[in-house]
């Protein structure tokens, strides 16, 4: 259940990147999508009554710990992908306001000197 | 633009140094408890962003120059992969962790991971520096003449 | 193999030690990128015929991350490393026209380290991020001049660039979720033994439009034709030459064929999509008069190529056919990915040429180049007849074992719309010769020097290699080039085998480390 409501988190952005015509609307949409599969990404680590992954003084590495808590792998990989993210929305904002001095207006139908 | 108001200051610079300071718990215990080189690092740079939307970029700029964050920028991956080429050389293999074999720790001790804490130090460093050239490049884009610097961030996260 | 990393590790040093030299002396950053290119392309030649697994810090691959050799990775590696070289000598002269090369290098570096990251590892996850920083280091070189157009193509790159990355990384996440594992090899082992399931199956279909996205075919092809031509023209010639390949088609074809299994269904799609690029791409290529768009949308077309020679190789693969006739089409999918990179890299150099010379990219406003552009008419000429398909080159062979591969699997439909694209190619870049360099110069071109020889040494170069690339498939180089490529493809258990193989010798000693990681 919980996994549909990524999958329709992600269709939202996809739908706001593919019609927004304002080019920071387009990057929140972008932001959606990625937030989307960084949910679904943590949820699959997730364990229902699970503990936080962290070894501490009382329990050492036991075999009970390794049954009892939530899988660490998929937040360290969701880290990882925040951190790209980051870089990826850093750079269109920047493009972004580049655009907004050139041209004057954030309005992609106004950009439009290449065709494609 | 309007000044930011007296309480705004006074209360950004009482707690800028306890932002500070928690960012290098962050970081020094990385190993240890939640955090680590990342987390710490922005924590860090959220100090001197903090500071800025206070008092102005020109104050923030003289906590952190810009000529010592770009150093700092490449310095910081720069040590992160001499750390890696120092498990090669010494220990074999890419990333080895080289003092850990050497002197294994204590488990729970601050020294026992060997050169983890190390690599978290050099994120750290390169994370603040690049986070807060972004946000500086962002809001002063004007006269900046950027275009690629904010890019680099990405790279540190890879091993 | 001990040396390995460095392939990934020199350029990102390089990325980083370049901002960190000063901006007055602008010739060390030309100097130390091409000292570096030309370390990565003699490592890259020392690693032939070698095949091996990395464990990166010692750990054991279903856990660590593994950087893994073999014919495939090589053939790339080796592709990456020499177009990457000789297009830095090319920039050394070329990127005067702008300021701030010491990051212009930087973002080229950190493209090269990406590139042959995504290339080596073994592991999704981080074949992942690696493909997101050569991404990312496009996006940034696509708008290093901070032109409208760069710009904008720039942002219509971003955006559909990281859409597809967070399909690829949904793909991933779902794999995970499914098998609980990120190691190619075991994951490859864990399908095997369950086979594919929906969930699994439409992960298949995220990987292929996301890998698509970045490999432009058809259906998603958008932002090349905008994004290609707006760079300067040495990264023109990376995207086009290697950055598709090395992040779209490699990182596709490694996916399926060696993760999942190639199926009758995955392989009649690569082909559907390569015939459909091939077609609709190089007609959207004869009506352009911008010579860098024309590139661009040819390179689109080339890819339909190798993606139609992989299909097939792959569709005969899994009906169970004759090993012979799908080892064929591998071949010359690969051949001619390699090929592409050779000529597609120079036609764009050439384009660059003809930039620096002449300020246009406008195929009406120059004409009668050809006297006072000698190497450059030269080197574009043989790289038109190469990727036009006339017999002696290069082009001619690869296309012909494509083609071939095609009749003797019996997909004739698939075999005719080759040939007849290839007439097509031939048609558009006769349409460039004639008018960038032969007849009559345009009205008000002022006459043109030839450029310097720092840019004519490396397409000069290219052009050589363009006319004794047929050499390759003399039985010789084949065998120590391209057959342990196609064998990789081939064989998926003996890809298996031998990153799981390491596990076993690896796995004593770290016991206690790992518990925690395996859940």
């Amino acid at each position: 259940m919980h996994y549909f409501l990524c999958l329709l988190l992600l269709m939202v952005g996809l739908f706001g990147a593919l019609t927004q015509k304002n080019l920071i609307k387009i990057i929140l949409s972008v932001a959606i999508i990625e937030h989307a599969v960084n949910t679904f990404l943590i949820m699959v680590g997730y364990r229902h009554d699970g503990t936080a992954p962290i070894v501490d003084r009382a329990q050492v590495a036991g075999s009970s710990f390794a049954s009892g808590a939530v899988d660490p792998l998929p937040q360290a990989m969701v880290l990882t992908a925040i951190v790209i993210s980051l870089g990826v929305l850093a750079l269109m904002v920047a493009v972004a306001m580049r655009l907004y001095h050139t041209y004057g207006t954030y309005d992609i139908t106004e950009i439009r000197k290449l065709r494609g | 633009m309007k000044e930011t108001s007296t309480i705004v200051k006074t209360i950004s610079r009482c707690v800028v140094g306890f932002i500070f300071l928690y960012g290098l718990y962050i970081v020094c215990y990385g190993h240890l408890t939640p955090g680590g080189g990342f987390t710490g690092g922005v924590i860090l740079a959220s100090a001197f962003v903090l500071e800025m939307l206070a008092w102005g970029k020109e104050e923030a700029l003289k906590s952190l120059p810009f000529r010592l964050a770009k150093p700092f920028d490449s310095a910081g991956a720069l040590a992160f992969l001499v750390l890696g080429l120092l498990g090669l050389l010494l220990g074999g293999d890419f990333f080895v962790n080289v003092i850990q074999k050497a002197y294994p720790g204590k488990p729970f001790s601050l020294f026992n991971a060997g050169i983890i804490p190390l690599c978290n130090i050099a994120i750290a460093i390169k994370v603040c520096a690049s986070l807060f050239l972004v946000i500086l490049v962002l809001s002063v884009l004007r006269v900046a003449a950027g275009g690629g610097t904010e890019d680099d961030l990405t790279t540190q996260e890879e091993e | 193999m001990k040396l390995l990393p460095l392939m990934i590790a020199i350029p990102l040093s390089v990325a980083f030690i370049l901002p960190l030299l000063p901006k007055k002396r602008p010739r060390m950053a030309d100097c130390l990128a091409v000292l570096a290119t030309l370390a990565l392309l003699a490592l890259a030649a020392m690693l032939i015929g070698q095949s091996g697994v990395y464990a990166l810090g010692g750990w054991r691959p279903p856990v660590g991350i593994v950087l893994v050799l073999d014919g495939l990775s090589w053939l790339v590696l080796i592709t990456v490393a020499l177009v990457s070289f000789l297009v830095t000598v090319f920039s050394a002269r070329y990127m005067e026209q702008y300021t701030a090369r010491g990051r212009y290098y930087a973002l080229f570096m950190l493209m090269v380290a990406g590139m042959n990251g995504a290339v080596l590892t073994g592991d999704m996850f981080n074949l992942y991020v690696f493909i997101e920083v050569a991404a990312v280091a496009s996006y940034a070189l696509v708008a290093f001049g901070c032109h409208e157009e760069e710009l904008e193509a720039s942002f219509k790159y971003a955006v559909l660039g990281s859409i597809a990355s967070s399909f690829i990384l949904l793909g991933i996440a779902l794999m995970y979720c499914l098998f609980g594992t990120v190691n190619m090899a075991h994951l490859g082992q864990k399908v095997s033994a369950s086979g594919l399931n929906r969930a699994a199956i439409f992960s298949l279909v995220l990987f292929i439009a996301g890998f698509g996205l970045k490999a432009a075919l058809v259906p998603f092809h958008a932002w090349l034709p905008d994004a290609h031509p707006s760079a300067p023209a040495p990264i023109s010639a990376m995207l086009s030459g290697v950055l598709i390949k090395a992040i779209g088609v490699y990182a596709l074809i490694r996916v399926l064929f060696n993760v999942f299994g190639v199926t009758a269904q995955v392989a009649t799609a690569l082909m559907v999509l390569g015939t459909i690029s091939m077609v609709v791409a190089i007609l959207m290529a004869l009506i352009q008069w911008d010579l860098k768009r024309l590139l661009a949308y040819s390179s689109i077309s080339q890819i339909g190529y190798v993606m139609l020679g992989f299909g097939v190789g792959g569709a005969v693969l899994a009906a169970g056919g004759s090993p012979v006739i799908a080892a064929l089409g591998f071949l010359g999918a690969l051949f001619h990915l390699v090929n592409h990179a050779v000529f597609k890299s120079l036609l764009f150099l050439s384009s660059g040429a003809l930039e620096y010379a002449t300020g246009t990219r406008q195929l009406k406003e120059m004409g009668g180049l050809g006297k006072e552009m000698p190497v450059t008419a030269g080197a574009s000429l043989v790289a038109s007849l190469a990727i036009g398909g006339v017999p002696p080159l290069n082009g001619f062979f690869s296309k012909l074992i494509i083609i071939l591969a095609c009749v003797s699997s019996g997909h004739y439909g698939f075999a005719l719309a080759a040939v007849l694209v290839s007439i097509f190619t031939l048609a558009v870049y006769m349409k460039v010769q004639k008018y960038a360099f032969l007849g009559k110069p345009a009205e008000g071109r002022k006459s043109v020097h030839e450029v310097p020889a720092a840019m004519r040494i490396p397409m000069t170069l290219l052009a050589v290699l363009c006319l004794g690339m047929s050499l390759m498939l003399l039985p010789g180089p084949k065998k120590r080039v391209l057959d342990p490529a196609v064998q990789v493809l081939m064989d998926r258990d003996a890809y298996i085998q031998s990153v799981m193989g390491v596990a076993s010798a690896l796995g004593a000693g770290q016991e206690t480390d790992m518990k925690i990681a395996e859940n």
